[in-house]
């Protein structure tokens, strides 16, 4: 019965919807498909105006986010207070989309993909021959001092290293900015300038979240 | 919703459908809001609709898609941005240029003018005969040019504000530039009600400081060690309306000085309800930063221990625990010292919203929200600061009417990602409004679009206007592919959508940049800049939540220009729609009995068929009435409010 009536209701929904919800756009000049047509070309083109230098940042990024979402993912592992789980839930949402946006961009120019893998502090990266490491990432002894700390002392850890491991990134655009031809295509110019704009913001949230942690050490005072 | 008869049975499924037939205006002057139907669509009409670039499924609630126009030949592929309007005219921002639209027919909005002169993001602002428009990206040039700038040092290269002379509106003609270290990611136009010389523009960047090299005295470096630093500041220019071409900035407010770290409130009502869940469990919450925080028993149990050894005892008691319970903020203080402000604000603003009529600008400021008194433009002066655990960039204001109420808008991942998923928390990438009261700003709620979203679209909160109805606070905003938002929040704790159009994703298979970056109010229509498929033209339609005499007060304003970034005061001439509208509104909230609206309304439809001194005894006999009685309503502000449109009404009557 509850069935029939969603089919009912969907039917009435595509009926309104084919007679002028959906109606193509007036088009300036052309037909609606001469203009995607036009799109597809235009967007084509300007796909291709990218540099060596545009893929090897892209292609850094990628590793340099996957491994602060290994660093975010143990926050909530590692009795973190509320305003440190707040921050690494973000860092693991927005650098998540970004390592997908990313990839999509190297796909459709044709570059090899890496694909990111994680496994507890394990971060493997397949399909890439580009730089290992990049400004501002852990060492291995960094993320395993990050695994051995706990609450108060795991805040404090994640906030220090996430702030050095963001000015790399600020480092990184700064350094795609020097170079002359870089970031002639608006994906990388926009996506670059985010990463900048969203990392220095993060940055002073996360000194004044440090300048707040109480000093405690593990396991209490005095 | 009123509609002929033979369409009830199906009226709830076509108002969610763009060809919902229009309301007539006969009715409602009689006839309040339809206290029926104030459900939202069930199911949301939003989620499963089809993708498509040029013909994609569409829903819409209590709106009307008057046009749908695609983008001119040389535009299409480019990335539509903002909109301003002078006039008849519609002036869209593309990262190409810009294109001039005459609206003055709004079912058939005719391009007039296509400019080609690539920039991002072409910000746009017009001013009596002068067009503002931004560049920020490393390509634009200084002659227009669509080769872009290859050099990383160039003379060739525009970042910052082009002017454009438009009295020949057809032939724009480009008269003039101020360049800027950070280029110019937004501005915003500032009218000073003293100055009729001038005009002001104030400058947001937040891309990169380019090289002294290329322009000179521009530098990157912190303020400690460079104190001209182009970080943490804003940058003031000054136009000479009668001489454009001798625009330059005037002075660069360090507006972001000695910024001390403001209380941030802001956690999830989930995380609120595990502390709380703590705190009847007995667990040691205190105060840090501003958030509530759970001691772990490995701080608490040592400090307990020793109150207990000191008290002779073995083991802690409920005596103990309450002595700790009272120590506890002391023993933090001295904990954590009083080195706790750290000089990291923001470096810039996004965006900042100028209200010269109330004096107040609003900054959104990369971690921050401002207030800022404008009352000497070239010297704004930071009033305070908010900032919030859940926003990550501050992206722009939204005054109300009356400057009571501020909303800050999150454009969480610059605008590109897909933040409007089921997964995604309705805290982030959302709007949060505050009430301001004595210079200060108090956080109220949040708003995110209502519905989720795909992951193939790009959608956060982004611009949007007032639109303009007496005596409630309601707003049209643009959610990129999540599409255009409208909702109520005359209270600031408690916003409510109202009505909506959503289109389905520009690309089924992945996410491309899409949607609608701007939706504004202009002198009776909605319009709305969609990024690729042009300009997109609405109409309100009556509904429960807002009723047809409503949205008539809303259009018996006409602005002469519009830009949203520098918000004007709406001040709503008198008319019977106003009358009414706020009559519909006592109605909606209860104020006066049924019958009693019942004959307010017969009675102005007296007054409004008598004339001259008839109809102005009419109006002041009925005003006085309700002045009489408006004690002893249960609203009795709003009936003061209906009966001072009536005298209003009388005077205006002739």
């Amino acid at each position: 019965m509850r069935q029939r009536s969603h089919l009912a209701t969907g039917a009435l929904l595509t009926l309104t919807m084919a007679a002028c919800g959906g109606a193509a756009p007036r088009p300036t000049n052309g037909s609606t498909s001469d203009l995607e047509v036009l799109y597809r070309a235009r967007t084509d083109s300007t796909r291709m105006r990218f540099t060596e230098a545009d893929v090897r940042f892209v292609t850094g990024m990628i590793r340099h986010h996957a491994q602060a979402l290994v660093m975010a993912a143990q926050a909530p592992t590692h009795g973190a207070g509320p305003s440190v789980q707040i921050l690494a839930a973000r860092i693991m949402n927005s650098q998540q989309d970004e390592i997908s946006l990313m990839q999509q961009w190297l796909g459709e120019r044709g570059e090899p993909v890496p694909e990111v893998m994680i496994a507890g502090t394990e971060l493997i990266l397949h399909g890439t021959e580009y730089a290992l490491h990049m400004p501002g990432m852990l060492t291995p002894e960094q993320i395993w001092k990050l695994d051995e700390a706990q609450g108060t002392e795991f805040d404090r850890v994640f906030l220090t290293y996430m702030i050095q491991h963001h000015r790399g990134a600020v480092t990184m655009v700064d350094d795609l900015f020097g170079w002359d031809t870089a970031t002639q295509d608006g994906v990388v110019f926009k996506l670059s300038s985010d990463i900048q704009a969203d990392q220095l913001t993060e940055i002073a949230r996360m000194g004044r979240m440090l300048a707040a942690l109480p000093d405690v050490p593990l396991g209490g005072v005095r | 919703m009123r509609f002929p008869a033979r369409l009830s049975l199906t009226a709830g499924l076509l108002a969610t459908s763009a060809c919902a037939p229009s309301a007539t205006n006969s009715k409602a002057a009689l006839s309040g809001p339809d206290p029926a139907a104030a459900a939202a669509p069930s199911p949301d009409p939003r989620i499963g609709l089809l993708p498509g670039l040029f013909d994609a499924g569409e829903a819409t609630w209590n709106l009307r898609v008057i046009s749908k126009t695609a983008p001119p030949e040389e535009f299409v592929g480019g990335i539509n941005s903002d909109l301003a309007f002078t006039g008849k005219y519609a002036i869209q921002g593309n990262f190409s240029g810009f294109q001039v639209w005459d609206i003055s027919d709004p079912s058939q909005p005719s391009l007039v003018r296509g400019f080609v002169c690539p920039a991002s993001q072409s910000d746009v602002s017009v001013y009596q005969h002068l067009l503002f428009v931004s560049g920020e990206g490393f390509g634009g040039r200084l002659d227009c040019g669509t080769e872009g700038v290859k050099e990383r040092v160039s003379p060739e290269r525009l970042r910052g504000i082009r002017i454009f002379d438009i009295s020949d509106i057809l032939n724009p003609r480009y008269v003039g530039n101020v360049q800027t270290c950070r280029g110019s990611h937004t501005h915003s136009l500032l009218v000073d009600p003293t100055d009729a010389e001038n005009v002001y523009i104030y400058v947001s960047g937040s891309a990169p400081v380019r090289p002294a090299t290329e322009l000179a005295g521009c530098s990157g470096a912190l303020p400690d060690e460079d104190p001209n630093s182009a970080l943490f500041r804003i940058e003031v220019i000054k136009v000479p309306l009668a001489r454009p071409e001798q625009a330059a900035i005037v002075s660069s407010p360090r507006i972001f000085s000695d910024l001390v770290a403001p209380q941030e409130h802001g956690m999830a009502p989930d995380d609120i309800a595990a502390i709380e869940r703590a705190r009847e469990g007995g667990a040691f919450v205190v105060d840090i930063g501003g958030d509530p925080y759970v001691l772990p028993p490995r701080f608490t149990d040592p400090l307990l221990d020793s109150i207990a050894i000191t008290s002779g005892r073995t083991a802690p008691t409920a005596a103990d625990s309450m002595a700790l319970r009272e120590a506890l903020p002391a023993i933090l203080a001295e904990i954590m010292g009083d080195d706790n402000s750290l000089r990291t604000g923001p470096t810039q603003c996004h965006d900042i919203t100028l209200f010269p009529s109330i004096g107040l600008g609003g900054g959104a400021c990369e971690g921050y929200g401002f207030l800022i008194d404008i009352r000497d433009p070239v010297n704004p002066r930071r009033l305070t600061a908010v900032a919030d655990s859940n926003f990550s960039y501050w992206h722009s204001a939204t005054f109300n009417n009356d400057g009571t109420t501020i909303l800050f808008s999150d454009e969480w991942g610059g605008g590109g990602g897909p933040k409007c998923r089921a997964s995604d928390p309705k805290e982030w990438g959302a709007d949060a409004i505050f009430s301001i009261a004595d210079q200060d700003m108090k956080f109220r709620s949040y708003y995110k679009l209502p519905v989720p979203q795909t992951p193939q679209e790009n959608c956060v909160a982004h611009n949007g206007s007032l639109i303009p109805i007496p005596g409630r606070d309601v707003m049209v905003q643009a959610w990129y592919q999540g599409g255009i938002s409208i909702f109520d929040f005359t209270d600031p704790a408690r916003p409510q959508e109202i009505a909506f159009f959503d289109r389905g994703p520009a690309d089924s298979t992945r996410l491309t940049m899409a949607g609608t970056w701007s939706a504004y109010w202009y002198n009776g229509v909605i319009v709305s800049s969609e990024i690729v498929r042009g300009l997109d033209i609405l109409e309100l339609l009556p509904s429960a939540f807002l009723s047809q005499n409503e949205i008539d007060a809303a259009k018996s304003l006409s602005a002469d220009y519009f830009n949203a970034q520098a918000q004007q005061r709406f001040v709503w001439p008198p008319s019977f729609a106003l009358t009414r509208a706020h009559v519909d509104q006592l109605e909606r909230a209860g104020g006066l009995a049924g019958d009693r609206i019942a004959s307010v309304r017969r009675d102005l439809a007296t007054a409004e068929r008598a004339s001259g001194t008839a109809r102005r005894e009419a109006l002041t006999g009925l005003a006085a009435r309700l002045e009489g009685e408006a004690g002893r309503t249960r609203s009795p502000a709003k009936v003061r409010k209906v009966a001072s449109t009536l005298r209003d009404l009388a005077t205006a009557t002739r």
